[in-house]
């Protein structure tokens, strides 16, 4: 049996027959591009360890290229690396280095352009400008890739990953270092980005706008310069995201502004200047959100409405949450907050009196900033407790009726 | 000086009043530790604690000290010994003892639950403001001669340090918003030894909050060197400045 099953393998293999071209410093194919030109449509190019030489390389067949040991694809600090203009083309194992720089035309390791089905798998990508760019694109996979952004650059930078009108791309388990923005959208739609670790950018973890229908999960944000910001997109959803050392004057956790109807959930916010901070986004829902050790917890503009959180955990933020505005519209219930001092006197383990998580303290802060040097002083409390206790300057529904007296398990 | 300070000391000691002090800050201290999972967290509690006790208990003892002792200083004025040297004498017995109160009261709890960064700058914050509220007591001890009298005078002093002051600086604030007040405010907390105290250990706690928009401005200049050295030195003023101007007045004062 088992003998007539590997007959039929190698029927199969010999069937689809497709060559595989090897590449090494010292064979008789030892020039990147002349490879690539050689190649039929459907080949495969095996490219052995060692350094290749590619002034942007357009790939226009449908080809596979694997990279042994990760050989160095080298664009000199001429022009783009490898350029994409087919479909199904995959490129694995490849380690690309060295783009251009330049202001005005975006040079990156790889580009893609309208291209369908194309992947790219466990590539680096080292002192490049941009690190993917992907435009006019869809089901393209990008998967498991390194890219750090040039250090020859200076502040001058690319995105780590771009999306420029693209739809249905998986972008799973990149480690983005060292670029302007982590991970870049705009007008790309039914995305899934996944698992990938976006730190120490200059500029923003994550940024998109005008990207409907896109799915965020398990991802990592770290240290930032600004953290992530995202723009006038509608149905996001983010899951088990991590955000955390965002630090700065104008850092966020998550800036928010204009996004509508998306769900916020499970994600973790930690040490950041601002957690959350939201401007003109409404029917949003956050749950099961955890806020720990941030300045502040939220932010939520006057000009945010029916927006839900619901199960969120606040622990040891400065300032809970603090808004701009009397009027709120939003809704807050079975939240544990860290700084509730309410009772819960019918066992029900949801405490009897609601919780105001914006203190007078904060709102002076919004209006009166150099404040912040009276933070924690004993007149500060007092001025808290008073107010607490008489209410009258607070926005009066920026309250958690129902807040749960024990922090929630997850 | 020495004498005189080391029979302060015993005195002190047996009055049990200091002895009922540092109990009390060891159960404070020990309580706030035990209730809290996160020692971070109960250090923020500690903080208020000592922010506010600290500096009230330093100043009304050093003044009752002062009073009850005043019998004691006239012999010792009778005496062949300086005048200095007995002002002087008082108050580091006093300041000793009311360090020793506070290390073991709340120094022993933060080495046993948070031995940090965090735990030693509140320490020794509230060794600044003990050292200087004792000075700023007998300051009020010299200039009144009556006891009722200079303890208000030091319950004053309290109020303004903790409360009042405060509250003008925000009016100041207020009136002012729209003027870059940066430098200002600094210069308003170095008035202040508790705000001053309170900025240190801010500097430790609340990091992320003052990476924001002005807070930013308060962090690059208290975090850096200089910024520690001024604040040091700014402490170390709050002591000795009312030390010296009462033990000037104590050296000319009709007893």
């Amino acid at each position: 049996m088992r003998f007539y099953f590997f007959l039929f393998l190698t029927a199969l293999t010999a069937l689809c027959r497709a060559n595989v071209i090897t590449l090494c410093p010292s064979c008789e194919i030892n020039d990147f591009a002349k490879a690539i030109q050689s190649a039929a449509p459907f080949d495969t190019i095996l490219v052995k360890p060692g350094t290749y030489a590619s002034i942007n390389t357009i790939i226009n067949k449908p080809l596979t290229v694997i990279g042994e040991h990760y050989p160095i694809i080298d664009g000199q600090q001429k022009d783009e690396v490898i350029t994409v203009l087919a479909d199904h083309v995959s490129l694995i194992g490849l380690d690309i280095r060295n783009t251009n720089l330049g202001s005005l035309k975006d040079y990156a390791g790889i580009r893609i352009f309208k291209s369908h089905y194309t992947q790219v798998f466990r590539c680096h990508l080292r002192n490049v400008y941009f690190g993917i760019y992907i435009s006019d694109a869809s089901h393209t996979t990008v998967k498991d890739n390194v890219t750090i952004g040039a250090d020859y650059a200076g502040s001058d930078r690319g995105n780590g990953i771009h999306l420029w009108k693209c739809d249905s791309i998986l972008i799973e388990g990149n480690r983005i270092n060292n670029h302007r923005d982590g991970i870049y959208f705009e007008f790309s739609k039914h995305c899934t980005i996944t698992n990938n670790l976006s730190a120490n950018n200059i500029r923003y973890g994550l940024h998109f706008m005008f990207s409907d229908y896109n799915t965020y999960i398990r991802n990592t944000f770290r240290n930032n310069g600004t953290g992530v910001a995202v723009m006038y997109t509608d149905y996001v959803q983010m899951y088990d995201n991590v955000f955390e050392d965002n630090w700065g004057d104008a850092a966020y956790g998550l800036l928010l502004k204009d996004i509508n109807s998306s769900i916020i959930v499970g994600n973790t916010f930690r040490n950041n200047t601002i957690a959350v901070t939201m401007e003109g986004s409404s029917r949003m829902r956050f749950e099961n959100n955890d806020f720990i050790k941030n300045g502040y917890g939220l932010k939520i503009m006057a000009n945010c409405e029916s927006d839900t959180f619901r199960r969120n955990n606040f622990t040891g933020n400065t300032f809970d949450a603090a808004t701009n505005g009397v009027l709120v519209n939003n809704l807050f219930a079975y939240n544990y907050w860290d700084k509730y001092e309410g009772y819960d006197l019918n066992r029900d383990k949801i405490g009897d009196v609601p919780y105001k998580p914006v203190s007078l303290y904060s709102m002076i802060i919004e209006q009166m900033p150099y404040a912040v040097i009276l933070l924690r002083s004993f007149l500060v409390d007092l001025l808290d407790r008073a107010e607490k206790n008489i209410p009258g300057i607070m926005p009066d529904t920026f309250q958690d009726a129902t807040p749960v007296m024990t922090i929630i398990k997850r | 000086m020495l004498k005189i300070a080391k029979y302060v000391v015993y005195d002190i000691l047996r009055s049990k009043v200091l002895i009922a002090y540092t109990l009390f800050l060891l159960l404070i201290s020990f309580s706030l530790f035990g209730l809290e999972s996160d020692p971070s967290k109960s250090l923020v509690s500690l903080m208020s604690v000592i922010m506010i006790i600290v500096p009230l208990v330093s100043i009304i003892f050093s003044t009752t000290y002062f009073y009850n002792a005043y019998e004691f200083i006239e012999l010792l004025v009778a005496q062949p010994i300086s005048r200095n040297s007995i002002l002087l004498g008082e108050y580091f017995g006093v300041a000793v003892s009311l360090v020793v109160g506070l290390l073991v009261g709340v120094g022993i709890p933060i080495a046993y639950y948070a031995p940090t960064a965090t735990g030693f700058v509140l320490l020794l914050s509230g060794i600044a403001l003990t050292l200087s509220f004792a000075s700023l007591a007998f300051f009020a001890s010299v200039v009144t001669r009556d006891k009722a009298k200079g303890i208000g005078v030091a319950l004053m002093m309290w109020f303004y340090f903790s409360v009042i002051y405060d509250a003008l600086v925000l009016a100041v604030l207020f009136a002012f918003n729209d003027y870059p007040l940066d430098k200002a405010v600094i210069g308003m907390a170095s008035l202040n030894p508790i705000d001053l105290g309170r900025i240190m250990i801010l500097l430790k706690i609340d990091i992320s909050a003052l990476m924001g928009f002005t807070g930013a401005v308060y962090k690059q200049f208290f975090g850096k060197s200089f910024g520690m050295i001024y604040t040091i030195g700014v402490m170390l003023l709050w002591i000795l400045l009312p030390l010296l101007a009462s033990v000037r007045i104590f050296r000319k004062k009709n007893l």
